[in-house]
């Protein structure tokens, strides 16, 4: 089976992000910049299914400016076969994101698009489902267990409730949560292996995608702070702030 | 005018509180429908109708409606929202998981977690877990989003006596995509997202067993229980207890945090939380820079002694 995995570069998760000082957007000069954590789920999962002994082939791929290169060599040194690069210097939103993924996906004759559930950057939680819509084919968003058999796959879903089991016909699109894996180290050999791993790039506006309505942002601003407020030396003073504040 | 359509979000039969909230939003764009699918609509139909503000609730009865699979459900979507400004869902796993795909359906931009209505193309949603707020706005057409519901209070349930009509649409559904099972949590506690109090705990609680203390603590405050993701990571609880961005967001009066460090993830969870406590033993830990009241303790010994004072 063929394995589509979305690869998206972001500002690292440990990073405290920070508005440019003319507030026209976030600063990512000299950012560490790191693969979305859920995309890395994404890709340790389509390994783990090549290693349980399906034969698969699996391709990653970026839509973003040159660096996110980098992010496709951490796939490759994962373990991804080869890697697409779909570049452009553009902000691509989630409509067009899926569009240029599903232009991948219907050329390569994918059996599965595993993409995380958001990315930590716009925290949009839409490609994987807009991609779904537009192929016309099952989608399993929030992954949390996956077992794939018999041109099917069943998804144990992470929801509000609970947990949701349901199961689609292949090809499918799944989104992955958090606690679907743990993704591995790269070890060093798998950095210098991945070197030779073919990464081939695509001009964004070669896709031939018709352009999707935008949204447009008008302004970033930082986010109200809460006050700290006052640390109690012990549990009647506690109780006490607490009916202070009139919430016992 | 604005037509705002919302998508009732309901499971057994009764409404989810999710919906009310997504109405208070969509009432400050304009006239509010809600839209009903399932497979027997009549008594969810029945309590969105009384809903304040309310003009219209649409049902679509079909047995494919019986779950909510978004493959199913977008499409209808789709349909139902021809002649409306606006299409809204809460931001719940449900809304989700379904806006989107109804979104791309219609080929229009989504979005994601409207806190604020600027006016109504326009919007504030946050990004980086919260540490950014921004202000989008939404070409002209048909506006899509799905409402953070913890900036918004519940439109009262009552007061309203909206009309119920069936809506005809004729869409082709998939049948690619099968309901299994739903593995509900089943808690006598308060729901995390409408709880007007919430006791949380974290990896410092240590152990499944050792749970019990934030649950009995819970109990006796007659609040909902939360957990951290290194709790739940851990195996102390089940996931629908998680709080945080990639968890549930909350706003309750009280949040109590016992053993949780405060991490950026989580406390995006938090942040709309009207007092929040804190129960750590570090007292560098980064959850006192948002707590408003502070306790440097070990949870094992504060807790019970708080349950002590209270009676
Ligand atoms: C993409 C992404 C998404 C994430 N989403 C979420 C999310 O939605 N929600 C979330 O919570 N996290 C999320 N996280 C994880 C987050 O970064 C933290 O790892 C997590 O919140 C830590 O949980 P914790 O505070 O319970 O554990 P720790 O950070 O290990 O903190 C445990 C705390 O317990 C205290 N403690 C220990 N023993 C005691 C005791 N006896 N009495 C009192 N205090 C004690 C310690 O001092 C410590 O402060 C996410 C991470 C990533 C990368």
């Amino acid at each position: 089976m063929k394995i589509l995995v979305g690869v998206k570069r972001v500002i690292d998760y440990n990073v405290r992000v920070q508005l440019k000082s003319d507030g026209s957007g976030v600063e990512t000069n000299g950012v560490k910049m790191s693969v979305n954590p859920f995309d890395e789920i994404a890709i340790e999962e389509a390994l783990r299914i090549r290693e349980s002994g399906v034969e698969a082939e699996i391709i990653a791929v970026s839509i973003g400016t040159k660096d996110a290169q980098q992010q496709l060599r951490t796939a490759l040194a994962m373990g991804a076969d080869r890697a697409v690069l779909l570049e452009t210097d553009s902000e691509v939103q989630s409509l067009d994101a899926a569009k240029a993924l599903l232009s991948i996906a219907q050329k390569e004759e994918v059996d599965l698009v595993l993409v995380g559930k958001q990315a930590i950057d716009d925290d949009a939680n839409q490609t994987g489902q807009m991609l779904a819509a537009l192929w016309g084919r099952p989608q399993a968003t929030f992954t949390s267990e996956l077992t794939i058999a018999d041109g099917k796959a069943k998804s144990l879903r992470e929801v509000d409730a609970g947990l949701e089991l349901i199961e689609v016909d292949l090809p499918a699109l799944i989104t992955v949560d958090l606690r679907l894996n743990e993704p591995r180290f790269v070890k060093m050999p798998d950095i210098m292996k991945a070197k030779r791993k073919p990464l081939d790039t695509i001009a964004f506006a070669d896709l031939g995608i018709s352009e999707s309505p935008k949204l447009e942002t008008v302004a970033y601003e930082p986010p109200p702070v809460r006050q700290a407020g006052a640390k109690v030396a012990d549990v009647p003073a506690l109780i006490a702030a607490l009916k202070d504040k009139g919430v016992l | 005018m604005s037509q705002v359509l919302v998508i009732a979000e309901h499971l057994n039969g009764k409404l989810n509180s999710s919906t009310a909230k997504a109405v208070t939003c969509a009432a400050q764009i304009g006239e509010v429908h809600i839209a009903v699918l399932s497979d027997s609509p009549a008594a969810v139909a029945a309590e969105a109708a009384a809903i304040e503000g309310v003009t219209k609730v649409l049902t679509v009865e079909n047995a494919a409606n019986a779950n909510t699979l978004a493959a199913v459900l977008a499409p209808q979507i789709a349909a139902l929202s021809n002649g409306y400004t606006h299409l809204l869902m809460p931001s719940t796993t449900f809304g989700k998981d379904v806006l989107p795909r109804a979104a791309a359906l219609l080929g229009r931009p989504q979005v994601s977690d409207i806190m604020e209505v600027v006016d109504a193309q326009t919007f504030k949603r946050p990004i980086y877990a919260g540490n950014v707020i921004t202000t989008v706005k939404v070409p002209a057409g048909l506006a899509i989003g799905t409402v953070r519901t913890a900036s918004f209070k519940a439109t009262a349930l009552t007061g309203g006596s909206a009309a119920i009509e069936a809506a005809s649409i004729s869409v082709d559904l998939p049948s690619h995509t099968r309901f299994i099972e739903l593995q509900a949590a089943v808690s006598e506690r308060p729901d995390l997202q409408s709880a007007e109090r919430v006791v949380s705990g974290g990896r410092g609680v240590g152990s499944e067993e050792n749970f019990k203390i934030i649950y009995d603590f819970a109990d006796k405050l007659g609040a909902g229980a939360g957990a951290s993701r290194a709790a739940v990571d851990a195996g102390f609880c089940p996931n629908d207890m998680q709080v945080g961005q990639t968890g549930k967001i909350i706003a309750p009066g009280l949040y109590i945090a016992c053993g949780i460090s405060g991490a950026i993830q989580h406390i995006t969870g938090i942040k709309d939380a009207g007092v929040i406590v804190a129960i750590n033993k570090d007292p560098d830990a980064p959850i006192f820079e948002v707590a408003d009241i502070g306790l440097v303790a070990d949870l094992f010994e504060a807790i019970p002694e708080i349950e002590a004072a209270l009676g």
